[in-house]
Order: structure tokens, then C-alpha cells, then sequence
């Protein structure tokens, strides 16, 4: 028993050893950037083993989304019946199609070969603002980056989105802004997006207050839904897989242990 | 395989069968009644592990490749498919993306496993220089795979990497131009490298192959390092004995592997490679996977492009001759006090050289006045270290060193009573 328990302390060492050097080399380049800000950290429901998200909270971002994100930015991955599947904002089939009929959509071509319009239907991805990046910069001076994983393809994910859309304030005095606008958060400071929020922009109807931290926490959460809409799915299962192989990891031991009882 | 087949066909069919194609003999006298020593610990369990994690990789592969578009245009918006609309995508996708850093991490411990007992010398050079060799078809799928999702870091990691072909005097250009299919990273570039993607893990199971068959003539090599002298005494049969022990290594490494596929499976990667390529937007920070990141640093850390290439496929190539300048006839660091002290040094080294591949080369890591010592500087320093381990300290060592006494045999090692090296852990 004593060599068993030295054994697995000596164990347990090493894979500590192994695992700071594992972190501090994955670490790496995240922290790489040098002058900063680190984004502020929020607690987030999706967070953790059990996480979830607030289908009330990704209801409310939809909306600012679809009302303010939505006028310059893409979300080419998302189609309307995404936002009726389970683990997302769970609108009815009904809303959804209602939602999804509200833009107009190029089919075709039909049995003349002409392109026609319709209706769009569940099946649709979000529209897109602009029909090509070229267009966008041409509109807007520059690409607005598509949304659909933007969560994901941020150092410091949904806290430093999060942190980007509250994070815009006068440039320091000695600070050059020679374009666009200050934001604290973003590498550099100097954004091509002007503050897309402010206080009220969007009629909440659950009655939430509509600040901007709220907003900009609501459209946060969206996107974190946008980019990871597996996420609960991952969650749950991935709890019963560890409960799985723990006890699996468990009756393996003692069988172990009664096979080589007689031979160490 | 070593020493006398043990198997006797039980019924009917399997005399016939044995006598045709002896197949089940084979699978008995491999992973049956095949003798292994007695004391093997749990830094022995890696090789069933990385045979799990080939076949996680090869499984969940074909199915991804089921619904991957290896086209510039298609293929980034044709994962993002797998990971929204496919049944379980996301899952297939996570374990696979995960799958090559476990893979990584198990072949890491398994190579250092294999330095730190000394399991390259005679009579295993070919088993060691076939594992080098499947580690490095493994950084070509690895490579080849990382490219395929085509991120931003896909598209200029792939950039990188095969403008060091271009390095190369007289044909450097050519080459370089042979590999991309055209002359720049692009669609013939990502076709072909998804078909290589598709068929280097069937090379890795063919050397996998040899490497088991020359496992299994010399035998395992153990912690102490010493043969098996009495094959009753010092050797138990694989199974039950191998198999449990190594189910249960499986068990604890797959716990590990569900933590990051279901709770951080981004961990590993870099946010970057969720933007589709750009080849007109470079991102400020072009950095490889984690498990390339040491070499990475030794290319950077040479100043010469063409030397920085040789240094890196050196640090490689370097494995291969190691049982020839290792001059110690004794095996396990065990007995081995200070190449036991080298060698944590040297795991240290590279883990170093990992964190400098990481960073920026001109972060000052000590500040003295204006300047100071950056990570190029450190580089440098674990790059000559690196080497020097190599090339000095093995050859050197094996002459200098005063090893502990041996135990006797594997038996003594290990059962109670007769033991005499405990003192040596």
C-alpha cells in the first residue's frame, strides 16, 4: 500500500510537472501580445461544466443583433432555424418562420430560367448586409468582420467581445487617433467602428433595462451562441462521459490490483 | 517473437485456420502469451495509448472527410457545417482537433520515456529509429491537417512552413513552387495536401507495424534496464497482466481527453484559425501548434534562413543516429546519477524552447537599460543546449560517469524481499 501511494504521489507530481509546462506552452500565445488591456472578466451562465445558456439573454442579444450588429456585420453561418433548435433561443417554429418572412430572399432559377424572389424561409441563412467584402469596405471604409464566430476567433473570447462594445471613451490627451474611434479594449485602441451602442437603442420587451452593458452583454451571449450552438449538448454529454470513465477508470484499478496482487 | 509459440488451436476451425494463415497464433504470441517484464511502470502504458489515439484519428478522419470540401472556397464554410448541421460534426471535429494534440502529448511522454531509460540502445536502435521516423510522419499529418480547416492560421502556418522549402540553394524556388502546385498557397496546394492528410496515417500504421514486429524481438526494455534473464521469474504474460495495466492507463488518458474535447476544446488551438484565410490580411502573430513550437524556435532563432532550416530538421534528425552517441552501456537514468540530472535539464530545455517558439522573438524576458534578453537570446542559449545535450554530453557522459550497481535481475527489482536499488527513484 505504502509503495502504491508513493507510486502515485510520485505520479501525480510528474503529471503536475508536465502540466505547467503543457499550460505554459498553450499559454503562450495568448498572452503574447504585449501593452494590452486584459478584458473584462464576467461571469457568464455558458461558463463551467454545467453551463448553459440564458434563453432570455439570447433572445434579447438576437434583437440588438438583428437591430444594430446587423446593419454592417454578416452572420453567414446562422440560419433562421438555428434560433428554434434546442440549446439556442428555442423561438417557436412559428416565430421563426415569422422572423425568417420578414426578408427577401434570390432563388432561382426557375422552370424559365429567370431569378426570382421570395420570402425568406427557415432554411436561410441571416442576411447579409453587403453582397460581397468589397462591397463593405467600399461602404463602410472597411470589412466588418463577419459575426457567426467572433467569440471564437478573439483572444479572450466573449469577455473581450464583451469588453470591445463597452469599451469605447475619449482618447487620452497624448493619444494620436489619427482615424476612427478610442476603444480601450482593442489591440491598438483605434477601431474602425464607431461606439455601435448607447443607452436605450433597443426596446427591450421583457422589461430589462436597455444600458449599454446590458445590451452589449446580451449580444455577447448571442454570439457566443452563434459561434458554439453545441455548446449544452457538449456539456451534458461530456459530464457523462467523465462520469463514465471514472467508474470504469475505477473498476479497472481493482481488478488491476487483484491481477498483480501475486505478482509484485 | 521471442521464445517459443505457446498456442494450441482449440476446436476444429482454428486448426484449420492455423495451418492456412496462423493468425490467431500471431495474436497470441503478441498480445497474449507474450512475455513482458515484470516491472514495468506506467510510463510503459504510452504505446497502447498512441495506438488508441491512431485509431481515434483514423476513425474520426474518415468521417470528417465525409463531409470536408478541400476547396479554398468551400472548405472553411464546409467545417463550420460539420460543426452545426452534421449529426455529432461538432463532436467528430473536437475529438479529431484534440485527438492530434493527445496524440502529441502521449508520443512526447513515450520519446522521453524512451531517453530517460535508455530504450534506443542495443539491441532497440531499429525500434527507436522507427518510432523517430513515425514522429516525424507524424508532424507531416499534423501539418498537413492543421492546414484543412483553412483559418487564418492554416493559410499562413502553411505559408510558413513551405517557404522554408524556398531556403534550399539552387532548387529551394523550384521545390517550392512544386509543393504549392502553383506559386502561391492555394487551391492545388489545399487538394493536395488534404490527400496527403488522407494517406500519411496509413504510412504511420505501416511503421507502427515494424515497430511492434522489432518490439517484439528484442522485448520490451523495462526500468532497470537489464535483459530478462529468467523468463519465469522475471516476465509475466501480457494478458492479463499488460492488458489491465494498460486499460487503465487508457481510462486516466482518456479522462484527460474528454476535459478538453467536451469543457476546453479550443484550448490548444489558436483563435485566429476561426477567420477564414486571407492571403491579404497577415495575422500580427503567426505561430505554429503547440507541439511545434520548439522547433519553431530553433529555426527563429538562427539569424540565416537556410541555417535556421538545417538547425530545425537537425533537431530531428539528430534522434536518429542518438543510440550511437549515447556511449553508456548502462540503460536506465536509473543508475545513471547525472546524465539522470542532464536529462531533466533537457526536458526542461525544451519545454523552454517551446515557451520561446510562442512568443515574440524580440520580448525582452530581463531588462538591462535600453535593450536586454530577449526570447531570440534565450533561444539561442536552449538551441546550443539542445544540441550540445546531443552531441556532447552523451558521448561524454557514458565515459565519466560512475553508474550504481545493477540489480541482479528484473525479479529483484521488483519483489519484496529481494530488493536493493529502491533507493534510486
Amino acid at each position: 500500500m505504502k509503495k502504491t501511494m508513493k507510486t502515485i504521489s510520485r505520479a501525480v507530481s510528474l503529471a503536475a510537472v508536465a502540466a505547467v509546462g503543457f499550460t505554459l506552452l498553450a499559454g503562450a500565445p495568448a498572452q503574447a501580445a504585449v501593452g494590452e488591456v486584459e478584458p473584462i472578466d464576467l461571469q457568464w451562465s455558458f461558463e463551467g461544466v454545467f453551463g448553459t445558456y440564458d434563453r432570455d439573454a439570447l433572445r434579447r442579444g438576437y434583437k440588438v443583433y438583428k437591430e444594430v450588429c446587423s446593419v454592417c456585420h454578416s452572420m453567414q453561418y446562422v440560419r433562421f432555424r438555428n434560433l428554434a433548435q434546442p440549446g439556442g433561443p428555442e423561438f417557436s417554429e412559428g416565430q421563426v418562420k415569422t422572423l425568417a418572412a420578414e426578408i427577401t430572399v434570390e432563388d432561382g432559377p426557375n422552370s424559365d430560367g429567370e431569378m426570382f424572389e421570395r420570402p425568406g424561409e427557415p432554411k436561410d441563412a441571416f442576411p447579409s448586409p453587403y453582397p460581397n467584402p468589397e462591397a463593405a469596405a467600399a461602404a463602410l471604409g472597411a470589412v466588418a468582420p463577419d459575426l457567426s464566430l467572433m467569440t471564437k476567433a478573439r483572444p479572450g473570447g466573449a469577455d473581450y467581445v464583451y469588453s470591445l462594445l463597452v469599451g469605447y471613451e475619449e482618447a487620452p490627451e497624448d493619444f494620436n487617433l489619427t482615424t476612427g474611434s478610442y476603444n480601450k479594449y482593442f489591440p491598438g485602441h483605434m477601431i474602425a467602428m464607431p461606439q455601435p451602442l448607447s443607452d436605450g437603442q433597443v426596446d427591450y420587451e421583457d422589461g430589462t433595462p436597455n444600458t449599454v452593458e446590458q445590451m452589449a452583454k446580451d449580444v455577447t451571449h448571442f454570439m457566443m451562441w452563434t459561434a458554439e450552438p453545441k455548446l449544452e449538448q457538449r456539456h451534458r454529454m461530456g459530464f457523462q462521459v467523465l462520469i463514465y470513465l471514472v467508474a470504469l477508470g475505477g473498476i479497472l484499478y481493482f481488478a488491476m490490483r487483484k491481477v498483480w496482487a501475486g505478482a509484485h | 517473437m521471442s521464445g517459443e509459440s505457446t498456442y494450441t488451436p482449440g476446436n476444429g476451425f482454428s486448426r484449420w485456420l492455423d495451418d492456412r494463415l496462423p493468425v490467431m497464433r500471431l495474436v497470441n504470441d503478441s498480445f497474449v502469451d507474450y512475455p513482458t517484464p515484470r516491472n514495468l511502470n506506467y510510463w510503459w502504458t504510452f504505446g497502447g495509448i498512441l495506438t488508441f489515439c491512431l485509431a481515434v484519428q483514423i476513425v474520426t478522419g474518415i468521417v470528417l472527410a465525409m463531409h470536408y470540401i478541400p476547396t479554398t472556397e468551400l472548405a472553411f464554410a464546409s467545417v463550420e457545417h460539420i460543426m452545426r448541421d452534421v449529426n455529432y460534426g461538432w463532436l467528430l471535429r473536437y475529438v479529431h482537433a484534440n485527438g492530434a494534440s493527445m496524440f502529441f502529448i502521449a508520443v512526447y511522454i513515450h520519446m522521453f520515456r524512451g531517453l530517460y531509460y535508455g530504450s534506443y540502445k542495443a539491441p532497440r536502435e531499429v525500434l527507436w529509429i522507427l518510432g523517430v521516423l513515425i514522429y516525424l510522419l507524424m508532424m507531416a499529418t499534423a501539418f498537413f491537417g492543421y492546414v484543412l480547416p483553412w483559418g487564418q492560421m492554416s493559410f499562413w502556418g502553411a505559408t510558413v512552413i513551405t517557404n522554408l522549402f524556398g531556403a534550399i540553394p539552387f532548387v529551394g524556388e523550384a521545390l517550392r513552387t512544386w509543393l504549392w502546385g502553383g506559386f502561391a498557397v492555394g487551391d492545388p496546394t489545399l487538394n493536395r495536401f488534404f490527400s496527403l492528410h488522407y494517406l500519411f496515417p496509413f504510412l504511420i500504421a505501416g511503421v507502427v507495424i515494424l515497430h511492434v514486429w522489432a518490439l517484439h524481438v528484442s522485448g520490451q526494455g523495462n526500468p532497470a534496464g537489464i535483459e530478462v534473464k529468467d523468463p519465469k521469474k522475471d516476465t509475466v504474460p501480457f494478458t492479463p497482466y499488460a492488458t489491465i495495466k494498460d486499460a487503465f492507463g487508457l481510462v486516466i488518458f482518456a479522462i484527460l481527453f474528454a476535459y478538453f474535447v467536451f469543457y476546453n476544446p479550443n484550448g490548444l488551438g489558436e483563435p485566429d484559425n476561426y477567420i477564414e484565410a486571407n492571403p491579404l490580411s497577415t495575422p500580427a502573430h503567426i505561430v505554429p501548434e503547440w507541439y511545434l513550437l520548439p522547433f519553431y524556435a530553433i529555426l527563429r532563432a538562427v539569424p540565416d534562413k537556410l541555417g535556421g532550416v538545417v538547425l530545425m530538421f537537425g533537431a530531428i534528425a539528430i534522434l536518429f543516429v542518438l543510440p550511437w552517441l549515447d556511449t553508456s552501456k548502462v540503460r536506465s537514468a536509473r543508475f545513471r546519477p547525472l546524465y539522470k540530472q542532464f536529462f531533466w535539464i533537457f526536458a526542461a530545455a525544451c519545454i523552454g524552447l517551446g515557451y520561446c517558439g510562442g512568443q515574440q522573438p524580440d520580448k525582452i524576458l530581463i531588462h538591462v537599460g535600453d535593450g536586454g534578453f530577449d526570447v531570440t537570446d534565450l533561444s539561442r542559449i536552449l538551441t546550443v543546449y539542445y544540441f550540445a545535450h546531443f552531441l556532447i554530453l552523451f558521448p561524454v557522459l557514458g565515459l565519466i560517469e560512475k553508474p550504481k550497481p545493477l540489480p541482479e535481475s528484473i525479479a529483484a527489482s521488483v519483489l519484496p524481499g529481494t530488493r536493493q536499488e529502491k533507493a534510486t527513484s
